[in-house]
């Protein structure tokens, strides 16, 4: 019955000796909540879909749209939608189902260090926004090679991809704030859809905030990024206007439900 | 090793835990004992940081929890065995522990092992297992680590009697070879045959802690109850020695301790057909104890979530 005999042997000092014992690896975190993703049959079905839906609405994009139009970055841009949908849920969930599901007793028992659980979370959804990427990549080039146009690949450029990346990383990021913020699952998804909608239509309704929209509203401030797919890439303001929209609805988000996190009782 | 200094937590208006204090000695298991809600959830998440102490410390093995590198490693926790994903396996729960705490694979399959779950029932979901299950697999997490303290909230609930008794036998070796054990209940019988410390706790309160022995030997006089074939004579016989006797059923009560009652009896000549010990149990203790604080008949104690802190009733293990 060694397997059950205490770690220290009987002393009579009422000490633990943890010497011996390292704090646990941050990699290790990161790699506990990767696993987390996946090993539920609804992490599972949310990244078959995601796949899934990135390939389909590629397939159809490459029947619909004319023969001169189906170049690498038209497919890497088509892709965008779906994926921006599906990945923020994928953060959602990994910090809201710990509520839901109570395992946020488990996972900070066995590291009581909140924030770093909570990095340990937000690195395993970016990697998984990498490898969404990386997979629409794949798929974008089989379609161009397939039956693109001609030149297919001209369009290729470092900064549409960094753009591309960096915008689904962002709403990765935007999920994970909501649900950090709401620890529930059906109201982190609900604000996640339909808060961006309610601001744009006050954006675009009150005509004393059109002006301000592309530095308050966030669907304003993205829509040049999902335009530049296509070819330019964005001006000085855009870029600003991109970094003030994504502070007021993503970073600030971010902090408050991360303080939240940091103070709830864990129930 | 644990060690729970003036420990309160109020929320709102409400004192879940108030001023409570005690200690969890190596090598012993110390069973922590109140009607329900009476805080000893409350007590044991603050031990593991879950929740913020209101005031008062608690440490184990001198450090805070948050102190305690990788602390599953040391301290083994089982809070709330309902507490985990409904859709992982048995073995996914295991094995998301295991590998947060550095561990090899094999180590699942000791602690499956252990508890008796087979690798059938181990590949099932949560959401397909028992409460019993749960209790199983929930302990097993627990030792995972091999920690040489193990804090568990109800640990015996859902578990059938070979069970509880497995439960039992694998504490008591545990803390037979040094390790620390707490566990709480508000079944008094299973925490008494495991037990060798114990801490009644009333609605917040700790109303008296101690072996099984000094407990009892606050519950009140000795006291017998005997049948005999010549109950009349076995009256007399007590009355000489002045003793206390009262018709109770076919027999007597009686205000003295058995070995004197059957020495009497001996020395009228009385033949005894039945003697036991008449002195309350530790169950009487218990329910005396906390009698202020139990849901029956004492409607402002049926939530925890009364705003208002009820009128402190008079605590008689105070002056016990």
């Amino acid at each position: 019955m060694s397997t059950t005999s205490p770690a220290t042997p009987p002393s009579p000092s009422m000490t633990l000796d943890v010497s011996g014992t390292p704090a646990v690896p941050f990699l290790r975190l990161v790699s506990v909540e990767l696993r987390k993703i996946y090993d539920t049959r609804a992490g599972r079905w949310l990244l078959g879909a995601i796949v899934l839906i990135t390939a389909a609405i590629m397939t159809i994009f490459f029947f619909a749209a004319d023969a001169p139009d189906r170049t690498f970055g038209n497919f890497i841009g088509i892709s965008a939608t779906p994926q921006g949908f599906l990945l923020p849920v994928l953060g959602i969930l990994l910090v809201t189902s710990e509520w839901s599901q109570r395992t946020a007793m488990v996972t900070f028992s066995l590291e009581p260090s909140r924030t770093k659980v909570i990095g340990a979370k937000t690195v395993a959804a970016l990697v998984f926004g990498v490898l969404a990427f990386v997979a629409a990549l794949v798929v974008a080039a089989v379609c161009t090679l397939v039956g693109g146009a001609d030149g297919g690949f001209d369009d290729v450029e470092t900064k549409l991809f960094a753009l591309f990346l960096g915008l689904q990383l962002l709403t990765i990021l935007q999920g994970l704030a909501y649900g950090l913020i709401l620890l529930n699952t059906p109201a982190a998804i609900v604000t996640f859809f339909v808060l961006p909608i309610a601001s744009s239509i006050v954006f675009s309704l009150v005509s004393a905030l059109q002006d301000l929209a592309p530095w308050l509203d966030l669907s304003t401030a993205q829509a040049p990024l999902f335009e530049s797919f296509g070819g330019a890439g964005l001006t000085g303001e855009e870029y600003a206007q991109l970094g003030t929209t994504s502070l007021i609805w993503i970073v600030i988000p971010f902090v408050l439900g991360w303080i939240r996190v940091l103070r709830a009782e864990v129930k | 090793m644990i060690k729970v200094d003036r420990l309160t937590r109020t929320y709102g208006g409400f004192t879940a835990v108030d001023d409570v204090s005690f200690t969890c000695q190596p090598g012993r298991v110390t069973g922590f004992l109140g009607p329900n809600g009476a805080g000893k959830t409350t007590t044991m998440r603050v031990m593991v940081g879950l929740t913020p102490p209101t005031r008062g410390t608690v440490t184990i093995g001198g450090l805070a929890y948050h102190e305690i590198p990788n602390p599953g490693r040391h301290v083994g926790v089982l809070l709330d065995a309902g507490a985990q994903h409904a859709g992982r396996t048995g073995r996914e729960i295991l094995t998301l522990g295991a590998k947060t705490m550095g561990l090899p694979a094999s180590r699942v399959d000791e602690m499956l092992a252990l508890v008796s779950l087979t690798d059938a029932e181990a590949k099932r979901r949560m959401r397909n297992y028992s409460l019993g299950m749960k209790q199983r697999l929930g302990i097993a997490h627990a030792l995972l680590g091999d920690p040489s303290v193990l804090i568990l909230d109800e640990p015996a609930n859902g578990l059938d009697p070979a069970g509880i008794r497995w439960m039992r036998d694998l504490l008591k070796g545990y803390a037979n070879r040094g390790g620390t054990v707490l566990l709480s209940s508000h079944l008094l019988n299973e925490v008494e045959l495991v037990a060798d410390e114990m801490i009644l706790i009333g609605r917040g309160k700790i109303v008296a802690q101690g072996d099984k022995k000094s407990l009892l030997a606050q519950s009140g006089p000795a006291a017998s109850l005997v049948t005999s074939l010549d109950n009349e004579a076995l009256v007399r016989a007590l009355q000489a020695k002045g003793y206390a006797a009262t018709p109770a059923g076919e027999g007597l009560r009686v205000s003295a301790a058995p070995v004197e009652v059957g020495r009497a009896a001996l020395e009228a000549g009385v033949v005894l057909t039945d003697l036991r010990n008449g002195a309350r149990g530790l169950e009487d203790l218990f329910l005396e104890l906390t009698a202020g604080t139990q849901r029956e008949g004492h409607p402002d104690a049926a939530t925890q979530l009364t705003d208002q802190p009820t009128p402190s009733q008079p605590q008689q293990g105070a002056q016990a």
